[in-house]
This record gives structure tokens, sequence and C-alpha cells, in this order.
């Protein structure tokens, strides 16, 4: 191997082992402060030797060994203060029988459903999420969500600690609680997206690849852990279908490009595929779907269509009526309503829209839909005030511009 | 693993009878599973008295140290392997009690 390709073969090592790294040095010494403190040392000596010394043949094999010594010495050194104490503040894991047999019992997954426990808020869950299993530092995460990092530092440090003190489990839950839990993790995880998909803030890029990219890493990750589960591959085929649009979506000018005016020849090919191919297995797979299997459904339909007049909508009413009946949200009601107009025409779409006001008034995408139902209908003096009301509250800059823009096109 | 389970209330009046019933139930079933260390029901704010002696000599105030609209009315001491556990036994006593709990762990 060329000395060129060692920073490359660490980012690789990074990607593909911190999250087991972190995994069983937490099994082991039972303190994911500890382990993540090692994983990060041990990737820090690998940084400085691999160039001298080459990339070792085992990376993964290499970087735990390491960690395991760095933790050690650690360990070593604080047990000259309360060894007693440490041990009785060992991160529980009364897992000694044998574990369920397959992926299942992977290391990583169990360091997944600790780091999105119900007991730690959801921005915590997150960011502890992204250290942990994504490897992603304290700086890149408080960037990402437009923190301090000595802010994000401490939201992280405090949340190892109460796992720590109120000894949340390092384990994988019970079949009983499994369904629950998991929807938790793939909230967590399509939070990340979001952020990435839609970022807020007047100064950042409207679309952050970074976090889109790594919210699909990780999806990945729980999918291949949990390949049974139906929400995970969903989940995944809805990002990868969402993702595929990226670089149609945003004009050359930073202006978001709604679906029916996107070049769909710019959609990434491979990524559609990928997902279809997900949402196919799921319909074969004859269960009932949840959420996020629906809604990659529905994207599914978007992304089949070569042209925005090819589109199936009534197929996709169809999907987004399943939907209604899973999550009855004031959201889901307005989304449909787009899909209703298609079909039934705007007026009957503004009707259904209009009624749901009293939850969604401080909602940019209502005040969007409004205005633009109003402009199809010719009432452009309100599709002007709809649209007012919407570039006022929507914070990413690529939907502002768009929005302005479709103001401005108003006669 | 010790949890101290603080039950929180807005609400001066006792617990009612199906209360108290629901209560004994729960209790009964912390008892027969090897949960239960301690509980107890406590009088209300208005019979607290705060005593500070930090500089040797006891400042006694009548009232709560903190005056607030939610206080804590009675506890569970149980014990539980783990967070999982305890979070699962306080949701039963929020329920049969009829109130908001704090679950935090004894160090």
């Amino acid at each position: 191997m060329s000395a060129t390709d060692v920073p490359e073969a660490i980012t690789r090592a990074h990607h593909e082992q911190w999250a087991r790294v972190v995994a069983a040095l937490t099994r082991r010494f039972g303190d994911l402060d500890i382990a993540e403190e090692a994983a990060a040392e041990a990737f820090a000596t690998a940084v400085e030797r691999w160039p001298a010394d080459g990339v070792p043949p085992n990376p993964g094999g290499w970087l735990t060994t390491t960690a395991n010594r760095k933790a050690i010495d650690r360990i070593r050194r604080e047990n000259k203060r309360d060894t007693r104490q440490r041990e009785a503040q060992m991160l529980h894991d009364d897992d000694r029988r044998p574990g369920p047999p397959g992926p299942i019992d992977d290391e990583r997954l169990r360091l997944v459903f600790t780091c999105c426990h119900p007991a730690l808020a959801m921005q915590t869950r997150v960011a502890l999420t992204l250290r942990m299993v994504g490897g992603l530092t304290v700086a890149e995460i408080a960037r990402a969500f437009l923190v301090q990092e000595s802010a994000m530092g401490q939201r992280i440090t405090r949340a190892k600690a109460k796992i720590k003190a109120a000894r949340i489990p390092y384990r994988v839950p019970s079949a009983e609680d499994l369904p629950a839990r998991m929807g938790g993790v793939l909230a967590v995880l399509f939070l990340v997206f979001n952020e990435g998909y839609l970022a807020t803030g007047p100064g950042t890029d409207p679309v952050r690849h970074d976090l889109t990219a790594e919210a699909i890493r990780l999806t990945r990750l729980v999918r291949a852990l949990m390949p049974q589960d139906g929400e995970v591959a969903g989940l995944l085929a809805l990002m990868l279908l969402i993702e595929a649009r990226r670089a149609a979506r945003v004009s050359a000018s930073g202006e978001l490009v709604a679906l029916d005016e996107q070049d769909r020849g710019a959609w990434d090919a491979a990524m559609i595929a990928e997902g279809h191919r997900l949402v196919r297995e799921r319909l074969a797979a004859g269960v009932a779907p949840g959420r996020y299997q629906i809604l990659a459904a529905i994207n599914a339909v978007h992304t089949s269509a070569r042209d925005v007049r090819d589109t199936d909508w009534s197929q996709v009413l169809a999907l987004y009526n399943q939907l209604v009946r899973l999550d009855p949200s004031p959201i889901v009601a307005l989304n449909r309503a787009i899909v209703v107009a298609e079909l039934d025409g705007p007026e009957v779409a503004l009707a259904v829209v209009d009624r749901l006001d009293d939850t969604l008034a401080g909602y940019h995408v209502y005040h969007a839909t409004r205005a633009e139902l109003l402009r199809r209908l010719g009432r452009s003096r309100q599709s002007r005030a709809a649209y007012d009301r919407a570039v006022e509250l929507a914070g990413n800059t690529a939907e502002t511009a768009y929005l302005t823009r479709r103001r401005d096109q108003l006669g | 693993m010790k949890y101290l389970v603080s039950v929180i209330t807005d609400n001066p009046g006792l617990a009612s009878p199906a209360e108290d019933a629901a209560i004994d139930v729960f209790n009964d079933r912390l008892q027969a599973e090897g949960h239960w260390v301690f509980a107890g029901g406590l009088g209300g704010p208005d019979t607290a008295t705060t005593v500070d002696n930090r500089d040797g000599e006891a400042l006694v105030t009548d009232g709560p140290f903190l005056e607030s609209k939610e206080y804590l009315i009675g506890f569970w001491i149980i014990e539980a392997p783990d967070l999982d556990v305890a979070l699962k036994l306080a949701a039963e006593g929020s329920k049969a009690c009829n109130r908001k709990v704090e679950v935090r762990p004894f160090l």
C-alpha cells in the first residue's frame, strides 16, 4: 500500500470500526466514557503510526487491541482511587444468559439502544448516537446543530453520567419492548437525516450532505443488524429515495426546486434503484407496513415517474389514506391535501387545508401550501399574503428563496 | 440497585379510596416480586419545617425549602436491576396513585 492510501485507510477504518471498537470496549469495561476515550486515543495513535509503520493487515483488530490497552492504562491510573466505587458504578449488563443467535447480538446494537434510550432527551439521543455510534467529533456535532462546542460537550458528558448513575442498561431490549424502542432509534436517525435534508439557520448550506450521508450510513448499519425489521428497511428506502433527488433539489443559485420542476435526469439512479428494491422487498413480505414503509412507498411512486405528469396520483392518495390511519397528525393531513389538489382540484384541497389552521398556523409549509392553492385558484392577493407568512416562518435559505420567487411571480 | 420514586402532586386532597386500593395492589406486587424496600405518604408543604444548621446555629423556617405549585407528597424506594425495570415499575406506580412520579437512582 502506498503512502497516499494511508489517510484513506484510516478514514475507512474509522467508518467501519469506530462503533465496533466503542461497543466492544463498553461491553468489556462497562463504561461508555472509558470506551469513547480509548477508541479516540486508538484512532489518534493510528493516525500517528500507520503512515510510518504501514496499515496493519487487520485494522479492526489492531484498533481494538490498542484501544483495550489505552482503557486498561486509564483504569490502572484511576484504580489508585476507589476501586470498589468504580465497580459499583459499572454500566449494567445483566445479560449473562446466552443471547438470541444471529446478528441481533452484535455489540453495536446494544450501543445504539443505549444511546437512544427514552430516558434521555431527544437532542441528547441524537448527539450521543452521532458520537458513540457515528464517531463524529463533539466539534462536528456542535457545528451540525449550531450550538457551541462546549455546550455540546457538556450535553454528552451529562448523558454519559446519567447512563452510568441511573443504570441505563447496555443491552438490546426484550422482544416485548423491541418495537417501541426500535421506533425511538429510527426517530433519532430520521431526525439526523431531516436536519441534513432541510438544514435550518441563515448561515448554513440548505442541504447538509454530511448529515444525510451519516444518517444513511447509520441506518444501513441498523439494517445490517436487524435485517428482518420492516420499518428499518422502510426508513432506509425513504432516505435513499429522498437523497437521490439531492442534486436536483437546489438550483445553482441556491433556490429550492419543487418536485414538479426538478430535472429528473439529475436524480441518482443507483440510489433510486436501491430504494425501489427495498420497497418491493417489503411489499413481498406481506406484513402490514409501518409509517416509514408507507412514506418510502409514496416516494417510490414519485421516483417511478419519468415526468411529473406520469405520476400515479391515485396510488399516492391510497398510500396517504393508509398513512392517515396510522398517523392522524395534521402534518400528514396537509401532505395528503397536496395530493387531493392533483386529483380533485385546488378548491377541494383548500377546504381541507383551511381546517388545519388551528394546529399548523405556525408551520411554514402550511402557508406555502395555501399560497400555492390560492395561486391556482387565481386568488392572488390572498396567495401573496400566505407566501409572505411562509417566507417569514421558513428557516431554510433555499426554501425562502423559492417562496420569495413564487410570490413575486404572482400577477 | 435502589431507586427513589417520588410522587409529585398539585392537588392538596388526599388519595381517593380507589387510588388507595390501587396503591395497595401495587405495593403487594412490589413485595411479592422482591422490588419493595420502603414507601410512605407525606404531609403537604404546609406541614414542612426547614432547618439550616450549616453555620452551627440552627435556623428554623416554617414551610418547605422551595415553594412550588407541584410538590412531593409520597415516595417509594424500590430495588430494580436497571433503569428499564425501574421505569416500568414507576409507570405502574404512577397509574396506581394517579399522580406524576420522578425516578432517581441512589448512588
